[in-house]
């Protein structure tokens, strides 16, 4: 295995009209390494996240998974063919779920490794089971969203990302839409799957959460990073003034 | 009131209703189909299907439904377009309906949460896999009553082709006025019976609507 890193992101830059709001930001995370990107409000931290698997494209700048070109400039029925197949490798867990509505959990978990893998119906059945457990939902199996709780809707869907079988999953503050008393759920499922060595980008405004599970921590504010670390140095000992303003607010109360 | 007349008439209306109501299957269906048409154009990324498509709408409801009548059915023959009353009723009905449908359709399919679509493209699927396994399911859920409101208003708008002879239930009271000289009992006669297909109609609307509801 080499050491050449999963994500790799070059000279990232993006503008929305004169607004800048990644400048030159590079990245990279290997194999089994957890980052965590805070930041205040605004600092463009889904806009990073989300040029991972190209759903906002970056204005300048390379993404790379592994040795794909993410953001591959192509003719547009080539990219779709390209971005699609890329995407099977990145799951990604959004604030507010966005799970089908129309569909059960198990339906959920499967529409897209039945449609993309061609698996059987009795493979992609054990395949719900097999996630489901995982996140501890596996009564929940025949529900519909609407019948789940925020925390039980967000573990149905990091299973549906896993389901997928990625490479890296990215969470964009996968428990800010939750009530206080179901975050620790969501937050437990991500512990065990970095305890499983998956490879994970994690935006969140949680810091303790962020000390706790990730290597490395990415401080981001007006479109650059300022500083980046592990917890250890970020959370106790940041060199940036910007850092540790934000820090200050952010800590009360936690600790 | 003649409630003999309107009992010894009620047959003939009977045989109207029936080609009212089959003018509304058809031009209900052919509304469906330059429904589902004009949304898919106005909701592409060729610049040029999204303005056939707005022109399509725009045109229509902003023109009187029984002047697109009479442009079919009088104007048509002057280029070369020769049809039958019912047939020329049926297309131009079908066509007017359908722009009403085209916004209906198209407002279903973009109030489907967009999150759901970014989800369901980050998974990998495709733009039309995602849209057919996420978004139009739920869409069609969200058209059926506005759908039910356009098929209605159709119903309704029937009545406008007893301007070019066709005989459906307007033209048919108009006709037996001539005979009986009772507009009040023809006309009662005729709205009874639009009352009674449109009643069926709503019932089969919710029908289809709680089959579709969600869980
Ligand atoms: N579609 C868009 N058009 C214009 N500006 C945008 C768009 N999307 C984001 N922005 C701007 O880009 C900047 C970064 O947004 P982004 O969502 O990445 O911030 P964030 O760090 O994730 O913030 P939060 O913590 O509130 O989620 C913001 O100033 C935002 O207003
Ligand atoms: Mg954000």
């Amino acid at each position: 295995m080499t050491d050449r890193p999963i994500i790799d992101i070059r000279n990232a830059a993006k503008s929305y009209g004169s607004l800048e709001v990644l400048k030159d930001i590079s990245l990279q995370v290997k194999r089994g390494q957890i980052v965590a990107i805070i930041g205040p409000s605004g600092s463009g931290k889904s806009t990073l996240l989300r040029a991972i698997n190209d759903l906002d494209p970056l204005t300048s700048g390379e993404v790379w998974l592994e040795d794909t070109q993410v953001n591959k400039a192509l003719p547009t029925r080539q990219y779709e063919a390209h971005i699609n197949a890329v995407r099977q490798n990145i799951g990604m867990v959004f604030q507010h779920f966005n799970l089908f509505p129309h569909l059960n959990v198990r339906d959920n978990i499967t529409l897209a490794p039945k449609m993309l893998k061609g698996i059987s119906k009795t493979e992609a059945d054990a395949l719900a089971v097999e996630q489901l457990n995982k996140v501890g939902l596996l009564d929940r199996i025949d529900y519909y969203p609407s019948q789940l709780s925020g925390g039980q809707k967000q573990r149905v869907a990091i299973a549906r990302a896993l389901a997928m079988k990625p490479k890296v999953m990215l969470f964009d503050e996968a428990t800010s839409a939750l009530d206080p008393e179901l975050v620790e759920e969501v937050n437990l499922v991500m512990k065990q799957l970095a305890e499983e060595h998956m490879t994970m980008i994690i935006v969140t405004h949680e810091m303790g959460f962020a000390q706790d599970v990730c290597d490395r921590v990415l401080f981001m504010d007006q479109g650059v990073v300022v500083e980046e670390g592990p917890p250890e140095v970020i959370f106790k000992n940041p060199a940036n003034e910007r850092t540790r303003n934000f820090l200050r607010k952010h800590l009360k109360g936690q600790n | 009131m003649d409630t003999d007349l309107m009992i010894r008439i009620f047959p003939f209306f009977l045989k109207a209703a029936w080609v009212t109501i089959q003018l509304s299957l058809l031009s209900g269906a052919m509304g469906l189909m330059c429904g589902a048409l004009g949304a898919a154009a106005r909701l592409s990324r060729s610049p040029a299907l999204r303005f056939i498509g707005a022109t399509y709408v725009s045109v229509i409801r902003g023109t009187p439904a029984l002047i697109q009548v009479f442009i079919l059915y009088f104007g048509g023959p002057q280029v070369g377009i020769q049809l039958e009353a019912f047939e020329a009723g049926v297309l131009a009905l079908g066509f007017n309906i359908g722009a009403y449908m085209t916004e209906t359709m198209r407002g279903a399919i973009i109030s489907v949460d967009r999150g759901q679509n970014e989800a369901a493209r980050t998974l990998g699927l495709s733009r039309f896999e995602t849209f057919r396994s996420v978004t139009l399911p739920q869409a069609l859920r969200l058209m059926i009553r506005p759908l039910g409101v356009n098929i209605n208003a159709l119903i309704k708008g029937t009545a406008l082709v007893a301007a070019i002879s066709v005989v459906e239930l307007t033209y048919t009271a108009q006709r037996y006025i001539g005979s009986t000289y009772k507009p009040f009992e023809m006309f009662l006669l005729a709205g009874l019976l639009y009352m009674a297909i449109i009643y069926v109609t709503g019932l089969g609307v919710n029908w289809l609507d709680r089959r579709a509801a969600l869980k």
